[in-house]
């Protein structure tokens, strides 16, 4: 039978961190018995006791100290928070006129570095629909714009290819885009990127991209595909580059029977006269292995489901592809399929909405030629 | 046996003791570290505009985590491919975010507020938020499953605002006399509006659960009348150009409008660069949202900016 706590004694103190007072007093609240002798105990069985009894008096302080504790802590942070508050508050009164704001010099130094010319596959009934949303966004950020259609339009500007429209024109229409830009424009740039009507171009990172290669190299990049040529070849709607030195290959390739128009599917032929020449298709993915040329709808890339086995693109993607967020690089280059909304949607995204002070989950690069040697082995692979 | 018990006490005193003694040494240090801090304030000369920009990566992080942000999403079983798109999005990005529906659904976790009627669920709502959250949160953002949230961005626009004043934001509407905050894009609440919502709540002449008038009025137009009686009124969200900081509309209704209202400059006068939310953006388009917000970015295009925000843990999608 314990004897009856005849006295109870609560401790209160406060804590106030915010005076600058020394002392930190500290809220809990314990009774204790008034008993006062400490006997030190005789027998095993009450040494078992006493010990059980330390065991005990400790838990029920833990108990009790920790529920304090936490009151404590909140009530810190409230004041903490009230306080400091206060304190950049005033720091910040009036300072709300400027809005976040967008520093573009790294990128503007990269243009002049790096000069591509873009010419964009489009056709006379295009004009109004597509190719007029391609020039008020993506297409003004290239170092030289080009519409490529079967005819000339001068108030455009289209250039007129002698050709007709239809799909069984477009691989005509490539070789003769190519070759027109290599007459008139070799000395202006270093790289030259095919591009759809219905394609956005992220023309920033595919500096970067382009930057980590020589352009008087053999280069030939975009998004990879598998099927029916060993090394494979470039997706058209996905938009792929060749360098100076390839484009010039290229052009001399037809001037001496090298290549010819082997066939109307225009990524398939093309990248047919790059493996005669032995121009091997680059690897475009980030530092994290994500893809950035992106040849589906960016809605299909990013929803996680079953992969159905029957969809063309598990066969024709070079390396493992999936859906999800891994689907895409955050330095993407291009998308297909993309309406005229969505052309201003993804300018909206890309240059315009910001997310202040937010720290980029993955730093994302580009490792450059280097890394396509050694991952050799591994392609395929992730 | 009397000895036993003795011994017992004995051992329960000496145990609370040890464990008193050490904690008070604990709470001396750490009063002492308080005591420390706060004396650094004090002794700081009044700053100026140019400081907050020059503010080392530490103190803005902790300016950063002053706005404490409660999320409240409106959810119903009908819409479970919303709730289930806003859970694994933007509600990652809440400190805290609590699901409200109308009656216990077994799906995911949500408290029910068992009531179909929408204003009821209003005050259900706000009042559960009140009562489990008042301490730890300074500002209250109700938003429908529906609706798409940059909660950065809403903590960048709180930035200036005391949550000890009463506000009441978000996109405002004009009827009669009656000024409004549409529910659709989002509504904030200050601690302090919060309160005296909390308290007029349960005064039956002013905020009565069946409505104020004889017919039924929306759940927005109710609050705003019960927030006006504790003298507060609604205030629309812009940005420094006038621009709708809460949308009412998804992100490609407000781009085709454009086209057509100002096909020259499309994108410059569709939408803010600093907005808050969107709403009528499919669950499947919550996701392309996720990755054309919080990822997709241009190489070489660098910000200043007076916060700082971390990426949420356990994620992957941003």
């Amino acid at each position: 039978m314990a004897p009856p706590l005849e006295t109870t004694t609560m401790f209160t103190f406060q804590v106030d961190g915010l005076s600058a007072e020394r002392e930190g007093r500290t809220v809990f609240c314990l009774q204790v018995s008034a008993e006062n002798t400490m006997a030190i105990p005789r027998s095993v069985g009450s040494f078992i006791n006493f010990i059980t009894g330390i065991v005990i008096g400790v838990f029920i302080c833990s108990y009790f100290v920790n529920k304090a504790t936490l009151h404590i802590q909140r009530h810190m942070q409230t004041n903490y928070n009230h306080r400091n508050f206060h304190y950049y508050h005033s720091l910040v009164k009036g300072m709300m006129n400027c809005s976040s704001k967008r520093n573009q010099s790294v990128a503007d130094e990269l243009y002049n570095k790096v000069r591509i010319l873009c010419w964009v596959m489009t056709a006379p009934k295009n004009l109004e629909t597509k190719a007029k949303h391609v020039k008020a966004t993506w297409g003004k950020r290239c170092s030289i714009l080009l519409f490529m259609s079967s005819e000339s339009n001068p108030d455009f500007p289209t250039i007129g290819l002698e050709t007709k429209e239809g799909r069984n024109q477009l691989y005509w229409k490539t070789i003769k885009a190519f070759h027109y830009v290599h007459k008139r424009h070799i000395d202006e740039a270093d790289w030259f990127l095919k591009a759809d009507d219905d394609t956005y171009i992220v023309i920033d990172n595919l500096r970067l991209l382009l930057s980590k290669y020589n352009p008087n190299e053999p280069v030939y990049l975009g998004r990879r595909f598998k099927p029916f040529l060993k090394q494979g070849y470039m997706s058209g709607g996905a938009g792929y580059v060749l360098s100076r030195e390839a484009l010039t290959r290229y052009v001399a390739a037809f001037r001496d029977k090298t290549c010819n128009h082997s066939s109307h599917v225009e990524d398939l032929a093309l990248g047919k006269c790059m493996e005669i020449l032995g121009i091997t298709p680059g690897d475009s993915r980030d530092n994290h292995l994500r893809e950035t040329f992106l040849p589906l709808t960016l809605l299909s890339h990013l929803i996680k489901r079953h992969p159905d086995p029957s969809f063309w693109y598990w066969k024709f993607s070079y390396y493992k592809a999936t859906h999800g967020p891994e689907c895409c690089s955050d330095l993407a280059i291009s998308f297909h399929y993309v309406s005229p909304e969505m052309m201003y949607v993804l300018e909206y995204y890309i240059y315009h909405l910001h997310v202040v002070g937010y720290k980029y989950r993955k730093s994302t690069d580009f490792s450059g030629p280097s890394k396509t040697l050694k991952q050799g082995k591994d392609m395929g692979k992730r | 046996m009397i000895k036993e018990g003795n011994s017992f006490m004995k051992g329960v005193i000496l145990g609370g003791i040890v464990c008193l003694v050490f904690t008070l040494f604990n709470n001396t240090k750490i009063s002492g570290e308080l005591g420390l801090r706060s004396h650094e304030h004090r002794h700081l000369k009044a700053p100026d505009k140019e400081e907050l920009l020059k503010l080392p990566e530490t103190k803005r992080m902790e300016l950063s985590l002053t706005i404490r942000v409660l999320c409240l999403i409106m959810v119903t079983p009908k819409e479970i491919g919303y709730w289930a798109s806003v859970i694994e999005t933007w509600s990652k990005h809440c400190d805290k975010a609590v699901f409200y529906s109308p009656e216990t659904i077994k799906v995911f976790e949500s408290v029910s507020l068992a009531t179909e009627d929408q204003w009821i669920q209003t005050r259900r709502a706000f009042k559960h938020a009140y009562e489990n959250f008042k301490d730890e949160y300074n500002w209250f953002f109700l938003a429908k499953s529906s609706t798409f949230a940059i909660i950065e961005n809403l903590k960048f626009f709180l930035l200036n605002k005391d949550p000890e004043q009463p506000f009441y934001i978000g996109h405002s509407i004009k009827s009669g006399e009656l000024e409004y905050v549409e529910f659709s894009s989002g509504v904030v609440l200050s601690i302090e509006a919060l309160e005296r919502l909390y308290r007029v709540l349960d005064d039956p002449m002013k905020c009565p659960e069946k409505g104020s008038l004889l017919w039924k009025m929306s759940e927005e137009k109710e609050l705003a009348v019960c927030l006006k009686y504790t003298g507060i009124v609604a205030d629309n969200a812009e940005d420094n150009e006038g621009k709708e900081l809460f949308n009412s509309k998804n992100i490609n209704t407000l781009v085709v409008e454009a086209m057509s209202n100002h096909p020259s400059e499309v994108v410059e006068g569709c939408c803010s660069d600093v907005a808050i939310t969107f709403h009528g953006h499919s669950p499947n388009h919550m996701h392309v949202l996720m990755y054309g917000v919080y990822r997709l970015r241009p190489y070489g295009h660098i910000f200043n900016d007076a916060l700082i925000f971390m990426p949420p843990l356990n994620s992957d999608n941003d």
